[in-house]
């Protein structure tokens, strides 16, 4: 009976998380109210402490942000719950992107492709900043601006180890000097 | 300043992809993209400046996460399918079981203020690490055949879109997408009339 339940469960999180993959224009992260609304709401999986928190671990982590899919899953059903929700997210976004990598790259010299490279340059470094400037604004303060800029003159303009200045961070903040 | 000037090198095999990338993501604190870019641009020479832009707009305006497209549209032009396969394990492997582990200690030091303090402080550097990258990559601009004020101008429409007025990343990228393919199409064919590189 349990079982049962469980495996129905893990079905439906694969099948919500396959959909969201090819919805997730932006990266996981886009999707995360959807997420939110199944888990914690339509599932009642996760408690709304366990959905932040999955998020914030994920982000203090190694390793790419939409990791915080697994731990999603592992929190709502344990390992098990992990594969199915990183299976999900993963599988169709990949398929998709591998197909399309290979169609663009086979037609490089044409016009539409070449055009769609030139044109969106611009915006996906545009993207970076934007993202750097939502994360900013997450946290107000102006130890934390200055903290951002600092790490990001030095990141443009030096060959310092990022790690290292991932660690002054953390220094600097474990102190509590933010 | 930087050293760029030096020839692209290859990944020399498939267990070559999977240990760069898994040590690549290890080093990623709040985002791989920053570390991505020097490992693979500056330090392997895998690819040019200009190549990892292109490959990060294919991998942007596709679904799902940004950097994993990445790795797999990397890993699949040097090895094919197996190729694409061992850059995306490389990236994700190790990072999984290290972010469940963390996840099971997590309870026991949410609370505490250097803790707390910790995070806070590698998120800021990490935003700051996003912004550097995005300045190093700018000069990736200058061979753009739409030219620097057309990009800096599609560049502050797009970071208005998304960072001020906050619309939904889809809508943008659609709207502000076509209207820079579209104006970078009639800047190639002008360029092929004037006799200019194809």
């Amino acid at each position: 009976m349990i079982a049962s339940l469980l495996s129905s469960e893990l079905v439906a999180l694969f099948g919500h998380f396959l959909i969201l993959s090819l919805l997730a224009v932006g990266g996981a992260i886009t999707v995360a109210p959807d997420m939110h609304r199944v888990l914690v709401g339509e599932m009642g999986l996760l408690t709304d402490a366990q959905f932040n928190a999955s998020i914030a671990i994920a982000q203090a982590a190694p390793g790419p942000n939409v990791l915080f899919v697994a731990v999603m899953g592992y929190q709502a059903a344990g390992l098990a719950g992990a594969a199915a929700t990183m299976a999900g997210i993963m599988l169709p976004s990949t398929t998709l992107a591998l197909a399309a990598a290979r169609w663009s790259h086979a037609r490089r010299d044409w016009r539409a492709v070449r055009a769609f490279k030139a044109g969106m340059a611009p915006l996906v470094i545009a993207l970076m900043f934007a993202t750097g400037w939502i994360l900013t604004a997450q946290t107000p303060g102006w130890r934390h601006v200055l903290l951002t800029i600092a790490a990001a003159l030095l990141a443009w303009r030096t060959r310092i180890h990022l790690l290292w200045m991932i660690g002054a961070g953390a220094v600097i903040g474990g102190m509590g000097w933010l | 300043m930087l050293d760029d000037s030096r020839p692209l090198s290859q990944p020399s095999s498939r267990t070559d992809l999977f240990v760069t990338f898994t040590l690549l993501a290890l080093q990623g604190f709040g985002g791989v993209l920053a570390i991505a870019q020097r490992v693979l641009c500056e330090q392997k020479r895998w690819l040019s400046r200009e190549q990892f832009v292109e490959i990060l707009a294919v991998g942007q305006v596709l679904p799902g996460p940004n950097i994993c497209n990445v790795a797999l549209m990397i890993g699949d032009r040097f090895f094919g399918w197996r190729g694409a396969f061992a850059a995306l394990a490389g990236m994700m492997a190790v990072p999984a079981v290290i972010v469940l582990l963390i996840t099971m200690i997590y309870a026991e030091f949410a609370a505490v203020p250097a803790v707390a303090g910790a995070l806070k402080g590698m998120g800021a550097v990490s935003a700051g690490l996003i912004v550097g990258t995005a300045l190093k990559l700018t000069g990736a601009l200058r061979s753009n055949p739409m030219g620097i004020p057309v990009c800096v101008i599609l560049g502050v429409v797009m970071f208005s879109a998304v960072a001020l007025l906050r619309l939904p990343l889809a809508w943008a990228l659609l709207g502000v997408g076509i209207l820079a393919c579209v104006f970078a199409w009639t800047r190639l064919v002008t360029r092929n009339a004037d006799g200019g590189p194809p």
